[in-house]
């Protein structure tokens, strides 16, 4: 059977579900093909951070734009998707660190953004008192927060589902021939046509875009999480370090959740992922440094989710260079939580106008054509 | 004895377990000249059948039974055989590579191993009746675990309920170590002795039949015994005070009580498996995951077997079988020439099948009913740790939810402590009935190891792996 739509959104994660969304927001007609369900995958399964703190320069309009939406989500989508603002904190663990990031704050502030604050060592103890007391400082961004991630992708897919979207689940993508000025899709199950594809593929984008002639040198990965059993609440920011890797939450129900994006084994034809203990190893001895309190916590439960990850950790985001009507939205590179409801926000302006309000230049597939795909 | 184990950094053939499978498949790995090595979380060999056998202060032999007894053999066996066994050993995760992080003595080890067998064994079924979370409600299990490892007899009022051979095997021992049992309420319900009446000559064959029969006798001289119970409650407001029951669609009755032991059979515990991503199936009959194997036990993960009631329940006898077969495939693969030490495979396979005999019949007759799997009151807990009840699991059902993982994003179902354990089946079998679709459809729960809670501080101290060594030196 053959199918017609306005566009094609390939990937039901929070990327594709959200463009799905704020396309049909503008009154079109949008199919989203999943090749398991919505929110399987990175989408569901990471650490549910909401942060703009210490992005890279170039995905700062578009954080800060996504912020505005996470802070009314329920409107967005009738559902709170768990969002809570309790702020997140980039703790500095050495003078030299605190240097870098005042730096940085300072140059946030001329372009003009200033949701990041420098903080001394006296205010970061108020923020987090449990951080050990050798942190001289570290950056605030008292907006951000943390959300959960499944529900609100399931959140993004039911209300794009309530205005005219359909989500076609546990059919994959096996094709793409042009017929005339439409794109004719070829799954595992019936035929899509439309003038507009957008690929939202996550760890498998790589393989959509060579379908299209552009190929890019995407890497799948599978971050690592690990969280405890409950414990006495002691925190209540997110916190994340830059020199070794983590992100340190504790929920309401007392248990922590320990990140950073120390990688496994990804097997992205199988779904299925390895945790590797030596670098878990790692995230729990930074935690045994920070916070002296976790040295009694017991971990419960480890996972990995899969993901793409460009070489320059920004996502790609725009037109294809080869294929006309064709448009990426892929590899945020373990940090495109947050992005979600903004990039489809954007993504669904530049479909229907053509162009976007905020710049996207840095992230364009362009980039990568002189580049040797890695497999 | 005393002091801490050695580890070798490598084994021909690392088991996990040491109860009947786990014991004969080191023992026989061993003989053939691997090198073995049993790690098992309990603080003495013998598993669950076997539980304490080396160490319990339960003397009278009578009390556990000549089944229990005959375990000494297997210990026998193995001691002789030169396999090492590291007893209070936890494994809490196995790669694809068949690295082992196993936790003993709050330290955490990593072994690398040529071949691994997994004995894992069985737990209880989940009983999730109302108030089964109340004090002075626990599984047969845990009671005759008691009695084994420390010699405790209940005492009060006490109810056994559910179904099984356990549940009876468990009333014989209790009354023989001089303990009282007010009643036994018994689940199994009545048209599975009709079914099960097929399978009655393969049965006859079984070497259990004459034992069983003999215990139902003992057991029913000395206790007044409730058939055909189709509801079942604990009440109480603390802890528990009385068990309210009913026959066919008599009346509800009461029944004062200090302790209820629930029970309605073993299924695999597949938490390890699962976690390294072993292949596994619904089964029909005997209503549990099972991994799916070869005939020597092989997954569907090279290099790693399963033997025992892990594999699928077939009871202690079958469970050592098992065991052997899977070590002669070990052996086939990485010392042939060894082979000639061990029994023909024929005869392997053939041992295994006299044991197996009869199976169906239990199965069949003891298969526990919907009503007592699938909690049919919306206030019923299904997740203990997270405190979630039957009408969560449902009105998350309606709003679209297709599957246990997805149960854990929404209620956290499933995500405390025990991993899954208590909850697992019960949500794979709701969400299947609630969406009429069979239970292999809906899956299970993703595990990933640690399969056992584990310190902070073990996981920060823990020893680096090999290829991470190599890593660095390469730099």
């Amino acid at each position: 059977m053959s199918h017609t739509a306005d566009v094609i959104v390939i990937g039901a994660g929070i990327h594709g579900c959200s463009t799905a969304l704020h396309l049909a927001m503008r009154g079109l007609k949008p199919v989203v093909i999943e090749k398991d369900h919505a929110g399987r995958h990175a989408s569901g399964v990471n650490a549910g951070g909401v942060r703009q703190l210490a992005r890279h320069f170039a995905e700062v309009p578009l954080s800060v734009a996504s912020m505005e939406l996470w802070e009314r989500i329920e409107d967005l989508v009738g559902d709170d998707c768990g969002f809570t603002s309790e702020g997140q904190v980039l703790v500095a663990e050495t003078e030299a660190e605190l240097e870098s990031f005042r730096a940085r704050v300072d140059e946030l502030r001329a372009m003009g953004f200033t949701h990041e604050e420098l903080i001394d060592r006296v205010e970061l103890k108020k923020l987090v008192p449990a951080v050990s007391d050798s942190c001289p400082g570290g950056v605030v961004s008292r907006r951000d927060g943390a959300a959960n991630p499944f529900r609100a992708t399931q959140a993004f897919r039911r209300k794009a589902i309530q205005l005219g979207a359909k989500v076609v689940e546990g059919v994959s993508v096996t094709g793409f021939t042009r017929q005339g000025a439409a794109w004719r899709v070829s799954t595992t199950a019936d035929t899509f046509e439309a003038p507009v594809i957008v690929n939202a593929a996550g760890a498998w984008a790589g393989r959509i875009a060579a379908m299209f002639g552009e190929p890019v040198p995407l890497e799948v990965i599978a971050p690592m999480l690990m969280i405890t059993s409950r414990m006495p609440h002691f925190i209540r920011p997110v916190v994340i370090l830059r020199g070794r890797k983590l992100s340190f939450k504790q929920f309401n129900n007392g248990t922590v959740l320990i990140g950073g994006g120390h990688l496994g084994r990804a097997y992205p034809d199988t779904n299925y992922t390895e945790l590797d203990w030596t670098k878990l190893r790692e995230s729990a001895r930074t935690v045994w440094d920070l916070f002296p309190i976790m040295r009694q916590a017991t971990i419960v439960r480890a996972w990995a989710g899969i993901e793409a990850r460009m070489p320059d950790d920004i996502p790609v985001i725009g037109p294809s260079s080869t294929a006309e009507g064709v448009y990426h939205q892929f590899g945020f590179s373990a940090h495109g939580f947050q992005l979600g409801p903004g990039v489809g926000a954007l993504m669904a302006e530049l479909i229907t106008t053509g162009s976007t309000n905020l710049p996207i230049a840095p992230f364009s597939i362009a980039r990568f054509s002189n580049a040797i795909p890695k497999h | 004895m005393n002091g801490a184990p050695v580890f070798e950094n490598t084994y021909d053939v690392a088991v996990v377990g040491a109860g009947p499978a786990g014991l004969a498949a080191g023992a026989t790995a061993a003989k053939a000249g691997l090198t073995t090595i049993v790690l098992d979380e309990n603080p003495a060999p013998g598993g669950q059948i076997y539980r304490a056998i080396t160490t319990t202060p339960v003397r009278r032999e009578e009390i556990l039974g000549e089944d229990y007894w005959d375990g000494q053999k297997l210990i026998q066996e193995f001691q002789s055989s030169g396999a090492q066994l590291v007893s209070g050993a936890t494994v809490w995760s196995i790669s694809r590579a068949l690295e082992i992080n196993v936790s003993q003595g709050g330290q955490t080890h990593l072994i690398n191993a040529r071949w691994i067998i997994l004995a894992t064994g069985a737990q209880e079924r989940p009983f999730p009746i109302p108030g089964w979370t109340l004090p002075g409600v626990m599984t047969a299990g845990g009671a005759q675990t008691l009695l084994k490892a420390s010699g405790l007899v209940p005492s009060g009022r006490v109810i056994l309920a559910g179904t099984g051979p356990l549940l009876w095997l468990l009333a014989a021992q209790i009354l023989r170590a001089g303990g009282d049992i007010t009643a036994i309420l018994d689940t199994t319900p009545l048209e599975n002795y009709v079914r099960a009446l097929r399978q009655l000559p393969g049965f006859l064959l079984s070497p259990y039949f004459a034992k069983g029969l003999r215990l139902l006798t003992e057991v029913r001289r000395k206790t007044r015994v409730i058939k055909g119970v189709t509801k079942l409650e604990a009440q109480g407001k603390d802890k528990l005070a009385e068990v309210l029951f009913a026959t066919g669609s008599q009346p509800a009755t009461r029944m004062a009580a200090d302790l209820l032991l629930l029970h309605q059979g073993v299924v695999p515990n597949v938490n390890l498996a699962m976690s390294i991503g072993i292949d596994h199936r619904w089964d029909e009959l005997q209503l549990c995951w099972v991994p799916v194997l070869d005939q020597y036990g092989n997954s569907s993960v090279p290099g790693i077997a399963i033997a025992g009631d892990g594999a699928g329940i077939s009871g202690a006898l079958a469970a050592a079988e098992r065991g052997r077969l899977a070590a002669y495939a070990a052996v086939k693969a990485l010392k042939p020439e060894a082979l000639s030490h061990l029994p023909a495979e024929q005869i392997l396979l053939q041992a295994l099948a006299k044991a197996q005999a009869g199976r169906a019949f239990l199965d069949t007759l003891y298969q526990p009913p919907k009503h007592f799997r699938i909690p049919e009151k919306n206030e019923t807990l299904v997740c203990r740790c997270e405190e979630v009840t039957a009408g969560q699991i449902r009105e998350m059902v309606a709003l679209g939810c297709e599957g246990p993982n997805q149960l854990k994003s929404f209620l956290r179902c499933g995500m405390g402590p025990c991993q899954g354990r208590l909850c697992g089946l019960t949500a794979t079998e709701m969400i299947a009935a609630e969406r009429n679709v069979s239970p292999q459809q809906v899956g299970y729960y993703r595990l990933r190891p640690p399969i056992k809670p584990i310190q902070l501080a073990e996981i920060a101290a823990m020893p680096q792996s090999e290829t991470a060594v190599k890593a660095v030196v390469r730099g």
